[in-house]
């Protein structure tokens, strides 16, 4: 009984319900069209890809289904360099945009005052234009007689040979650049939550501002740094345009082999087994991250 | 308990057998109350003892389990909330953001196609002393403001009954005294019926002219404020309105109006109209300022009320306490009770009694009330209130 | 002037302790640093920007567009100059347009279910919502390459690629429509039906125009990505051709001048279009 009142508190029952008889038909008229979409071009896409996976033949005579486990098996031996080369280059990126957005996030949450909504304005605003057009500006910063390397060249601080494109730096700094807004934003959402008495309470309590930042700030900005970095981590890992654009077949990622397999060499099940292979990998990595991260809260 | 409720012609809103559950919770209880035209009145109780359930089955928010709700002659138990001549002053005001005061408060002219509207809002506006905000937005409005709209945006269509849902709970005392007194002139002018829902004894008090008291999904006495007050019929209400002492005592006999009773051994005497009690075993019970302490020193020289056949019981001061208008005494009865004393300081005498002092408690008979025991033997724990912070009564013992 | 010189040099003799080293350095770093390193990410994200502006107005040596030759504005007087570039601009805003409006849709239905109805499935359908976003592109787009191949209906082109585009976009329209609704107060709705107005009046009049800036924000967002998606795409054009598509084949050639304006000129309508909308809240609250 007291428990019960308990629950219930002093706030005035479900207010969510103020409509009697609701017809149970309607949350399911509502969701039918959207999740009937998401279930014929995403899982049917995922169980096609699947079973795709183990299918046996050629393009010239055709794939059959079949159950060939052996297509796993090949296509990681024959490709495992490039899977830990994807996984290596976005943890990196994850690495450097979270070193990155954490001063910007932290200070647009927390020294920005009247300028917050400019700032978060302008940290989206380079993104509205094209990510192909954006990669591309980055080969004429960093190309061999670009903007930047050129004018060094020409007063001989660097020697003629020196190059930053077509290296993993170029392939890891496109990466880290072109997901910075979701390390960003997600960071920022978190610190901006923080109670500020929060961290007067800490400074009253003998905490100095490092371990106040240590202690208190990180750990409640937690949540954004775990989704921030799984929303960068997830697209950097898949990505392939800027090891195209930037870099070289010697920086080639998993995505790299995955578009090839599939639009060029035309080896479905191959593609189709590195594809799902990845997928389920970043799964994998997802679930223990979150676990140990110890947070729900992903989006 | 007295579920019934006011006789009455002309009930404005009769609630039969209300009853409502959420899952295993039973959150009314078969209630039945009337409320009379013109009336304001208010659903006083603890959170989650359902006064708040209630007024949503009323509004049509909520759908009850059973039981019926009767608005003058019609019966709208079924009737969406649309169609109910009612309106509500929501808690937190709900006032729609991206209308501004003059569309928030037209909003159900509006929708019942009525005309000369801008009129219509002028005077309501003038009602609630807000002439002049029309085209205000509500976030502009402080919360006295705010209240007011909500208060104007409900009167305007002259509803069978107003519902107010602890409509002062999110202002600041000084502001909340304020609007009580205003409230309350505005129920007269309008003329209207006025339920309000709170869980503060003061506010209802200050301005409803009819008091139900909830407990658990039940009322647990109906009655005016003084009535209430003075002669509260149960543990909860003794305790919830205000401050008790209760005293378990037998009844040993009568003696002309007046009821003997016998408490540890020691006589009371109370004037026998004023008991609620049916058995012999009851709770006597005495308000705290009602009590007036006599150290050894006036019993000595011989206290002149003492001797007009008061109540007196005798005990040693415990703790002492000054809050401004009075001091506030806790005396230890001789079975271990402890019981509170308010004592006005009118007095410029400085020596007060001290803790360890023998005093001697005496009242007035016509200021104790009774009650029965049996009827509480399940009895319900006193509920902490949420303002002062006060002793209470031990009703074990 | 004893005292003056007291309060400048503070208390001479006292030699208490001050903060340790990490704090005084971090209280440094806070102050001055983080401004610091703040301004140097902006302008990481800004270079690029600039970049793109920039070669929109040069007149390239050679077919390459990466060096620095002279300025002109023949590149914004001649957008449509180079062959098949404004066609796959016309192509991509109009899948964009018909993506933003199909999965506007659809997201918000799912999201006043989700925020505002009890029905059973709505952990499966929160998931369901949730894995589009967590999949690396590559994978949704190869294997709805798969589903196309295997079910062979419909040939690769405008079409496939309309519906995964509006495959991608729910999702975030989803969340977006959702945050909205789940903030707005439920009391609003309740007290318009006290107030005389029916479901649908209540609808209309409360709930639509208060979900408004969450279902506008999301078309916008659905429209962007769409607008922008190279990958996905990339799998299920066939030899359809968008701006990405377009931009990615001449990454092979080389890149002529115009499309730094399409990508100039696409920074700008979108600042525009946020500037714009911030202008215009801040105008309505601040209106008397």
């Amino acid at each position: 009984m007291s428990a019960l009142t308990a629950v219930r508190g002093g706030a005035p029952p479900a207010p969510a319900e103020p409509v009697r008889r609701r017809r149970r038909w309607v949350p399911y008229a509502l969701l039918l069209p959207g999740l009937v979409w998401l279930a014929v071009f995403f899982l049917a896409p995922m169980a096609t890809l699947f079973s795709t996976s183990l299918q046996v033949g050629s393009i010239d005579e055709g794939y059959r289904p079949a159950f060939r486990v052996a297509n796993y098996t090949e296509a990681l031996s024959a490709f495992s360099e490039q899977f830990f080369r994807s996984f290596g280059y976005a943890a990196m990126a994850t690495v450097l945009a979270l070193l990155v957005s954490y001063p910007l996030a932290y200070a647009i949450a927390f020294k920005a005052g009247r300028w917050k909504n400019v700032l978060l304005v302008l940290v989206i605003a380079p993104f509205f234009t094209s990510f192909l057009v954006r990669t591309l500006a980055w080969t004429a910063i960093l190309g061999d007689q670009g903007l930047l390397l050129g004018q060094l060249k020409e007063i001989g601080v660097l020697s003629p040979d020196f190059r930053l494109l077509a290296r993993p730096f170029a392939v890891i700094l496109g990466l880290t650049y072109n997901f910075l807004p979701f390390m960003t934003l997600p960071l920022y959402a978190s610190l901006e939550r923080i109670d500020r008495r929060l961290l007067e309470a800490a400074g009253d309590l003998y905490s100095s501002a490092f371990t106040t930042f240590r202690k208190v700030t990180f750990p409640l900005s937690l949540p954004g740094v775990v989704a921030g970095t799984l929303l960068t981590f997830i697209p950097a890992a898949g990505d392939y345009i800027n090891q195209r654009l930037l870099g070289t077949p010697r920086q080639s990622m998993i995505g790299t082999v995955i578009d090839s397999q599939f639009l060029r060499v035309l080896d479905y099940p191959s593609a189709a087994a590195l594809s799902f292979t990845l997928m389920v990998s970043i799964v994998v990595l997802v679930w223990f991250y979150v676990r140990r991260a110890g947070t729900e809260e992903l989006v | 308990m007295s579920n019934s409720g006011v006789a009455g012609a002309g009930a404005a809103l009769r609630l039969d057998g209300l009853t409502k559950r959420f899952g295993d919770f039973l959150a009314v209880d078969d209630l039945h109350l009337d409320i009379p035209e013109g009336s304001f009145f208010a659903l006083l109780g603890p959170s989650g003892c359902g006064k708040t359930t209630t007024l949503r089955m009323v509004a049509g928010l909520e759908a009850p389990t059973s039981g019926r709700i009767i608005l003058g002659e019609e019966d709208v138990t079924d009737r969406r909330p649309y169609k109910r001549p009612v309106n509500t002053v929501f808690q937190s005001y709900a006032l729609f953001p991206h209308l501004d005061i003059q569309e928030n408060i037209a909003f159900g002219l509006r929708r019942r196609g009525q005309k000369d509207i801008p009129r219509q809002v002028k005077e309501t506006l003038e009602l609630v002393q807000l002439a002049g905000y029309e085209r205000r937005r509500p976030s502009q409005l402080s919360g006295g403001q705010q209240q007011r709209v909500a208060l104007a945006r409900a009167l305007i269509n002259h509803p069978r009954v107003l519902l107010l849902d602890e409509p002062l709970g999110a202002l600041d005392l000084k502001l909340r005294r304020q609007m009580q007194l205003e409230l309350k002139r505005i129920q007269l002018e309008v003329g209207l019926t006025f339920v309000h829902v709170t869980h503060d004894q003061e506010e209802a008090m200050t301005m409803a002219d009819t008091i139900a008291v909830m407990n658990a999904g039940r009322v647990e006495q109906l009655g005016d404020p003084a009535s209430l007050y003075e002669s509260p019929a149960t543990v909860f209400v003794a305790n919830f309105l205000g401050q008790s002492n209760l005293v378990q005592a037998r009844v040993s006999g009568r003696s002309g109006n007046d009821l003997l009773l016998d408490v540890a051994g020691q006589r009371l005497a109370m004037p026998a109209d004023r008991s609620r009690a049916t058995s012999e075993t009851v709770f006597v019970g005495v308000r705290p300022e009602k009590i007036h302490l006599a150290t050894g020193n006036a019993r000595e020289t011989g206290d002149s009320r003492s001797a007009m056949g008061a109540n007196q019981l005798s005990g040693v001061i415990t703790d002492t306490s000054f809050t401004g208008t009075s001091t506030q005494f806790l005396v230890r009865t001789s079975w271990g009770q402890e019981l509170v004393v308010f004592a006005q300081n009118t007095s410029a005498e400085r020596r007060s009694a001290t803790p360890g002092e023998t005093v001697v408690l005496h009242w007035h008979p016509a200021h104790t009330f009774a009650f029965d025991r049996s009827a509480e033997a399940d009895a319900v724990e006193p509920v902490a209130e949420e303002s002062a912070p006060v002793s209470r009564v031990k009703v074990t013992g | 002037m004893a005292s003056a010189a007291t309060t400048l040099t503070g208390a001479p003799g006292a030699t208490r302790r001050g903060p340790s080293l990490p704090t005084r350095v971090l209280r440094f770093v806070s102050r001055h640093l983080v401004a610091t390193a703040a301004a140097l990410t902006l302008l990481y994200m800004f270079l690029p920007v600039f970049v793109v502006v920039l070669f929109s107005f040069n007149d390239p040596a050679g077919r390459l567009n990466y060096t620095w030759n002279s300025f002109t504005v023949s590149n914004w007087a001649n957008v449509c100059g180079v062959p098949g570039m404004c066609d796959a601009v016309w192509l991509s805003i109009q899948i964009a347009l018909l993506a933003t409006v199909v999965a506007t849709g659809l997201g918000t239905l799912i999201a006043f279910a989700l925020a505002r109805h009890r029905f059973r499935g709505r952990a499966a359908t929160n998931l369901l919502i949730f894995l589009p976003m967590a999949t690396p592109e590559v994978v949704m787009g190869s294997s709805m390459l798969a589903l196309f191949v295997n079910a062979n209906l419909i040939a690769l082109g405008f079409w496939t690629i309309l519906l995964a585009h509006v495959m991608f976009c729910i999702s975030f329209v989803v969340v977006t429509v959702k945050a909205r609704l789940s903030g707005m107060d439920a009391r609003l709705e309740q007290a318009a039906m006290d107030l005389y107005a029916d479901e649908w009046s209540t609808f209309r009049r409360i709930t639509l125009p208060l979900a408004m800036p969450g279902i506008v924000a999301a078309a916008l967002l659905a429209f962007a990505l769409s607008f922008d998606d190279f990958i996905i795409t990339n799998f299920n054009s066939g030899s359809t051709v968008t701006f990405p598509m377009y931009v990615w084949g001449a990454a092979q050639r080389g890149v002529p001048p115009q499309v730094n304006v399409i990508g100039a000129l696409m920074f700008l309508v979108a600042l525009a279009v946020v500037l714009g909308g911030q202008l215009a809240n801040a105008a309505r609250t601040r209106r008397p």
